[in-house]
């Protein structure tokens, strides 16, 4: 790499936050979403694990928030607080993960529904069509309980489910990308499929899949939680179980609002985080957007 | 098709397979997404027969459950549920019988899934249609008041309102009204019931209209606060979009009045992407509607299949799932012919 694209691309990563952090609403996301991942990543450095071990649990059951637990304690005695923060490493993890899984496989689906033309592409559409309409949430839930608990099995699940919007939408780029004169020259040149979807297609369609990726970290903590909620769990404490337990605890009926409402806003603090910095990145990065936001 | 990146209704395949217009382009088109539906139904049946077979460890085990058994009555099970035979006659046999709408037997409540499935409908109708009909509406409304005031007050509070309503799960949003005017928290007391759709001593006549309507209140407002949000971004974003279009400029340029470039003009353009969006979403809503219903215990489908979930109970399981899914592969083809009948844009082109 020459210095000059170096150069190049510096600037370009310049001006691409300048019009970044023209978007309030994206900045406070980015913020939220900076102090959520140190707070996942520092809490084995400030908690022990064992805190959420119900034969250790030291409080009061069902107590209130006092000074020694900030948000109360659970059914057996547990901290909220010290549950929302291990809680919050598996919130966090599974939707990292599932989105990015749901972006490999909407992302190659969409580029390759966009260059093959005839039946590949029609094959393609069909089965994306299909994830599109089926309700995904009942679709994870079944693969989940079937597939038996564990992270990686709620990963798949949230995954599989949730990709075919990421194909259509990278699909009508690929074939926009394709109809540029550039293609027919590489093509003349003898550049063959997979060049020309590598080198081409891809760096083009790119930042809306880096846009896309975001919103979908959003919706699939959101699943996470649901599924969690709905008795398909990892096994792991996270926001969504915590949830699970309040409800099978009637804390509803019991008003014990400090079991339902901290981990709540946890999820909608970081799904609503997501959602903003993916829709700044969109106005920043979509030409569509651009302008006229 | 002049934009490069267009909303996906319109890059889709029925777009590009316009030819003829008037009665007959009218005709094919409505075999042709018939022939997509009844695909996507066949994918259905044939995904739900594999994934079902993924379950580990012996089948007659796992959706009996709990029951004992001796061992000739695990022989017999084996026979009647066909696990004696090849796969392909095993599925063979199970598409035969889903199209007979013989879904198998529960054990765990001892009768036909079919059955179960039947009884429950009617709630799940009752509080996704009614939930429905006031997210459309309100969604639609406010959406078109936003765009129309577009960077005004209403405009940021309302994007702001259904962004945060977007982000809630659907479940917590449920407990949250559960324990504030359910179970009633400080100063406000518990005005609604929390659980079911009808008083143990339910009344009557009328009275129990308003009985099960007391009982609706909760679980709808839950479903409307989530769905609308969605609407209200969609139908904001497709006004938006036309009143930049030159026809606007026209019909305001003729001197009519605000309200009736609204309403004659710019909103019946951004309708029909909106409902169409709207029921290629519905599959969200019915997602909505199983953590409503287990929320609130709702005897619908959706609690039906949490239950079966959490047993797990999966011929229930299986049942269930067929059933909504073939449910809203109908709903979407049946709004994708009145989209193609109702917007003469798509049949001309």
């Amino acid at each position: 790499m020459t210095a000059i694209a170096w150069t190049r691309r510096r600037r370009a990563l310049g001006r691409f936050w300048e019009q970044y952090s023209r978007q309030r609403a994206g900045v406070v996301g980015a913020v939220i979403l900076v102090v959520a991942v140190v707070v996942a990543l520092a809490t084995p450095l400030v908690s022990d694990p064992d805190i959420m071990d119900v034969t250790k649990a030291t409080g009061e059951k069902m107590a209130p928030p006092s000074l020694e637990f900030p948000l109360g304690t659970d059914e057996s005695g547990r901290s909220i607080l010290g549950m929302i923060m291990w809680g919050s490493r598996v919130s966090l993890l599974i939707g990292f993960m599932s989105a990015l899984l749901s972006m490999v496989i909407g992302t190659v689906v969409g580029i390759a529904a966009g260059h093959f033309r005839g039946w590949v592409s029609a094959v393609l559409m069909r089965i994306t069509d299909w994830f599109l309409v089926l309700p995904s949430l009942v679709l994870a839930l079944v693969l989940s309980a079937i597939l038996g608990g564990g992270t990686s099995t709620i990963i798949l699940a949230i995954g599989i489910t949730s990709w075919a919007g990421t194909a259509r939408l990278i699909r009508a780029q690929t074939l926009a990308v394709e109809a540029r004169p550039y293609i027919e020259r590489s093509k003349a040149l003898g550049a063959g499929h997979w060049h020309i979807m590598s080198r081409h297609v891809l760096p083009n369609v790119a930042p809306l899949v880096l846009a896309n990726t975001t919103l979908q970290v959003a919706s699939a903590i959101v699943a996470e939680s649901t599924l969690a909620f709905l008795g398909a769990d990892s096994g792991q404490a996270s926001w969504g179980g915590l949830l699970r337990g309040s409800y099978d605890w009637g804390a509803a009926t019991k008003g014990a609002w400090w079991y339902i409402l901290p981990p709540g806003v946890c999820i909608v603090a970081v799904v609503l985080a997501f959602t903003l910095v993916g829709r700044a990145l969109e106005a920043v990065l979509n030409p569509r957007l651009r302008g006229n936001a | 098709m002049t934009a490069p990146i267009d909303t996906p209704i319109e890059t889709g395949p029925a777009a590009v397979e316009e030819t003829a217009a008037g009665p007959r382009g009218l005709l094919r088109y409505a075999v042709t997404k018939l022939g997509g539906a009844l695909l996507s139904i066949g994918m259905v049946i044939v995904a739900t027969f594999f994934v079902f077979r993924l379950i580990p460890g012996d089948p007659v085990i796992a959706y009996t459950r709990d029951v004992p058994l001796s061992p000739d009555q695990i022989a017999l099970l084996r026979k009647q549920m066909g696990l004696d035979q090849p796969l392909p006659q095993q599925f063979l046999d199970f598409v035969v019988k889903t199209l007979q709408f013989d879904l198998g037997t529960s054990y765990e409540y001892r009768r036909p899934v079919a059955e179960l499935i039947g009884e429950r409908f009617g709630p799940t109708l009752l509080l996704t249609g009614v939930g429905l009909v006031i997210a459309v509406s309100l969604g639609l409304w406010q959406g078109t008041r936003a765009a129309w005031n577009h960077g005004g007050r209403f405009d940021r509070l309302s994007t702001g309102v259904s962004l945060v309503l977007w982000s809630v799960p659907t479940f917590w949003l449920g407990l949250l009204l559960l324990m504030v005017f359910g179970a009633g928290i400080g100063p406000i007391p518990g005005m609604f019931p929390t659980r079911g759709m009808e008083s143990v001593d339910a009344p009557d006549g009328f009275a129990y209209v308003l009985d099960v309507a007391h009982h609706m209140v909760l679980p709808c407002l839950t479903l409307v606060a989530v769905v609308y949000a969605q609407y209200l971004l969609v139908m904001r974003s497709s006004l938006l979009d036309e009143i930049g279009q030159d026809y606007v400029t026209t019909a305001r340029a003729k001197g009519l009045r605000d309200d009736l470039v609204r309403r004659r003009h710019a909103v019946p353009n951004a309708l029909l992407p909106t409902v169409t969006l709207v029921f290629i979403h519905i599959g969200f809503v019915v997602g909505g509607a199983v953590s409503v219903e287990t929320v609130y215990s709702w005897p619908g489908l959706g609690l039906l299949f949490y239950e079966a979930i959490k047993g797990p109970d999966f011929a229930v399981m299986q049942g269930t799932f067929l059933v909504v899914c073939v449910a809203v592969i109908v709903m979407n083809t049946l709004a994708d012919v009145a989209y193609h009948i109702l917007d003469p844009r798509v049949r001309s082109t």
